[in-house]
């Protein structure tokens, strides 16, 4: 079992994302909410700060942290805003990593450095219309014709893929059939602008307002053969490795979500008063605050439990099942959270007036992206040797 | 340019704070932080730095309890080089001639030690006591010419000699002072907008040098300093009352009345 506490300098640079988050972002997180507005200054400044680099080596203009800075960072910034949480945790995991992992150095060296400084977003386009938790199901095509990759086929659900910062989509597509006759799958890059590539527009979504999320449409888009991600074929290995670490930095959104429940709880029941007491002073209020304080000791610590175990090279099986255990129950403990946040604001939690309003809107996808609570449920199954289907 | 910052870690003003028994403010069981004004100071030092034709170092100066050396490891993880501490129980309830008098003797010991310092910086003021005077103290005791309360700093090194210009602000006039370096200057927090620590300046922190002087190493008397070397006593501190309600005037059309009554009767106006 991997020990971990958080070191000295990871609690020295909560503090500072913790401040910057109070004056850059929670300001004008409900304005930008509202308004369904993608902050590009924000994202901007928060490249500025180094967040989008954490992870990413020297040589690119990263700061070549660990796993766990990444979580802090993006559990402070959750806490105020869960949409530009979502944003640095994709821009990361899934735009960055990949390109990191599995590019060649000609592939890094034109893309890595405005991604890893924030000038740049990159979306990763896995999901379909007709293709979700069966992520090999998916049916977007790309043949390889007179030394370019032609793709075409359709993307659902694709954060950071259509701003003005986005600057490229890596597209999961079919590139022919193996022995077998399953289809072989790979990941191509495809930078914004390519004829034929469109973000159509961006989705009326319950909650992540503030977040860049659309539908791709890819017709007959052409892109150079050296825009092949990794190995031809290896896709669905890419993709799934790529999806551990979103896990857990899933779950680190969630504990931001959950602590800010527990904080506004707390504060609201000191102040609101009914029948001339403080609304804490009753159990039936105070009791559920309580279990806010669990769920987010409880979260966070099988979040950074992961992260560590990331961070310390543990064994693949056993990063899995702690990724897929902390993403379940933060995620759901957050949905929990904010509906009892909610309730002890009574029927001021049901005006967009106050925050915990946005937080329960944005609490719920957190048990759908990055695999769903089932998906989980099915792989901590798998790892503890179960024959689930 | 070799550059000296001095800074100070004060309790932090969200929580909660107290005095200790002899009305001196509790240092210790508090949780505390780089005094806001001294991040000015720290930014200012490190652009001066950067912005230098030459390569220049920016070191970090305290004086205080054990957790003061949380100023420096602040300064540091914005990016100065190096950091001095002087630690020392005597220290513990020094006033603001006592605190200018450490600080000049631990920056005659740096020039000694390590090469003389061309600029020293300053905030202008503590967030915690707020008097503003050490600045100007420090450059008496130096025997250097004082350039306080700048919004802006200029460093001229065009003909192999610094020249340092400030521009200060008043009510009245706009006022351009220069001096030749060695300077003490003090920022105000209208100069600059201090940038957050990165991580990778958090982790690169950790390797940056700190030394911790005593008193003695400095040169410093112990029975100069400290409570009771003090020039002035605080003879009683109370927390201050809770805010009552107030009083509120209903507007029934002589709304503007009553309000200049109000004022008058308060001898406000």
């Amino acid at each position: 079992m991997t020990s971990f506490t958080l070191s000295r300098e990871h609690e020295d640079f909560r503090a500072v994302v913790r401040e910057f988050a109070a004056e850059t972002i929670a300001p004008q997180a409900s304005e930008w909410d509202r308004k369904h507005e993608f902050p590009v200054e924000a994202v901007r400044a928060m490249g500025d700060l180094g967040l989008f680099g954490l992870t990413a080596p020297e040589e690119y203009g990263g700061a070549g942290g660990d796993f766990t800075s990444l979580c802090v960072a993006i559990e402070e910034i959750g806490r105020v805003d869960q949409s530009l949480g979502i944003t640095l945790e994709a821009a990361v995991g899934l735009g960055i990593n990949p390109l990191q992992v599995f590019g060649t150095p000609e592939q890094k060296d034109r893309w890595l450095p405005d991604l890893v400084a924030g000038r740049a977003l990159a979306g990763f386009g896995l999901t379909e219309p007709g293709s979700g938790s069966d992520a090999g199901g998916l049916h977007t095509r790309a043949e390889l014709r007179d030394g370019s990759w032609v793709v075409n086929g359709a993307k659902q659900f694709i954060t950071n893929s259509g701003s003005d910062l986005t600057s490229l989509v890596t597209v999961a597509a079919r590139t022919g059939e193996r022995p077998d006759g399953r289809p072989e799958l790979s990941s191509i890059v495809v930078p914004a602008g390519t004829p034929g590539f469109v973000a159509e527009p961006a989705y009326d979504k319950l909650g992540w307002h503030a977040s860049d999320t659309h539908p791709l449409s890819l017709t007959d888009v052409r892109v150079p053969e050296d825009h092949l991600l990794g190995v031809r074929g290896r896709g669905l290995a890419q993709f799934l490795a790529t999806l551990d670490d979103g896990r857990v930095a899933i779950a680190a959104l969630a504990v931001g979500c959950i602590q800010a429940c527990l904080e506004m709880s707390t504060q609201y029941a000191g102040e609101r008063t009914t029948f001339d007491v403080p609304i804490g002073s009753k159990q039936g209020v105070a009791f559920g605050i309580a279990d806010l304080a669990v769920m987010a000791a409880g979260a966070r610590a099988l979040t950074y439990q992961a992260a560590a175990i990331k961070d310390a090279g543990g064994a693949a099986a056993e990063f899995k099942q702690a990724a897929a255990i902390a993403k379940l129950y933060a995620t759901e403990s957050a949905v929990t959270a904010t509906r009892v946040a909610t309730q002890v604001f009574g029927g001021y939690g049901f005006m967009e007036e106050y925050p915990v309003a946005r937080f329960y809107r944005d609490a719920k996808v957190l048990e759908i992206g990055e695999g769903t609570s089932e998906v989980q449920r099915m792989v901590i199954a798998r790892g503890l040797g179960l024959p689930v289907e | 340019m070799r550059i000296v910052v001095c800074v100070k870690l004060v309790p932090d003003a969200t929580a909660s704070r107290s005095f200790e028994p002899d009305h001196t403010v509790d240092r210790v069981s508090v949780d505390g932080l780089l005094s806001e004004l001294d991040e000015y100071a720290v930014e200012e030092a490190l652009r001066i730095r950067d912005a230098a034709s030459e390569d220049g170092e920016v070191v970090a100066v305290t004086m205080g309890p054990q957790a003061a050396a949380d100023a420096v490891r602040k300064s540091l993880q914005m990016g100065a080089d190096s950091g001095v501490h002087v630690l020392d129980e005597a220290i513990a309830g020094s006033d603001a001639p006592a605190t200018s008098l450490v600080l000049a003797a631990t920056l005659r010991k740096l020039g000694a030690d390590t090469g003389p310092v061309d600029l020293v910086v300053c905030g202008m003021a503590s967030t915690d006591g707020t008097m503003g005077v050490v600045p100007a103290m420090l450059a008496e005791r130096l025997g250097l010419p004082q350039l306080t309360y700048a919004n802006q700093v200029t460093v001229d090194d065009s003909n192999g000699a610094y020249r340092v210009q400030v521009r200060r602000d008043s009510d009245l006039a706009t006022e351009t002072v220069e001096a030749a370096a060695p300077v003490v200057v003090s920022v105000t927090d209208q100069i600059n907008e201090p940038r957050y620590p990165s991580f990778k300046g958090i982790m690169a922190a950790k390797k940056k040098p700190v030394q911790t002087w005593s008193l003695s190493d400095v040169g410093v008397d112990p029975a100069e300093v400290g409570l009771s070397a003090a020039w002035t006593a605080v003879v009683s501190a109370e927390a201050r009352p809770p805010r009552s309600a107030g009083t509120v005037v209903t507007d029934e059309g002589d709304g503007g009345t009553r309000l200049a009554e109000y004022l008058v009767e308060k001898k406000f106006v």
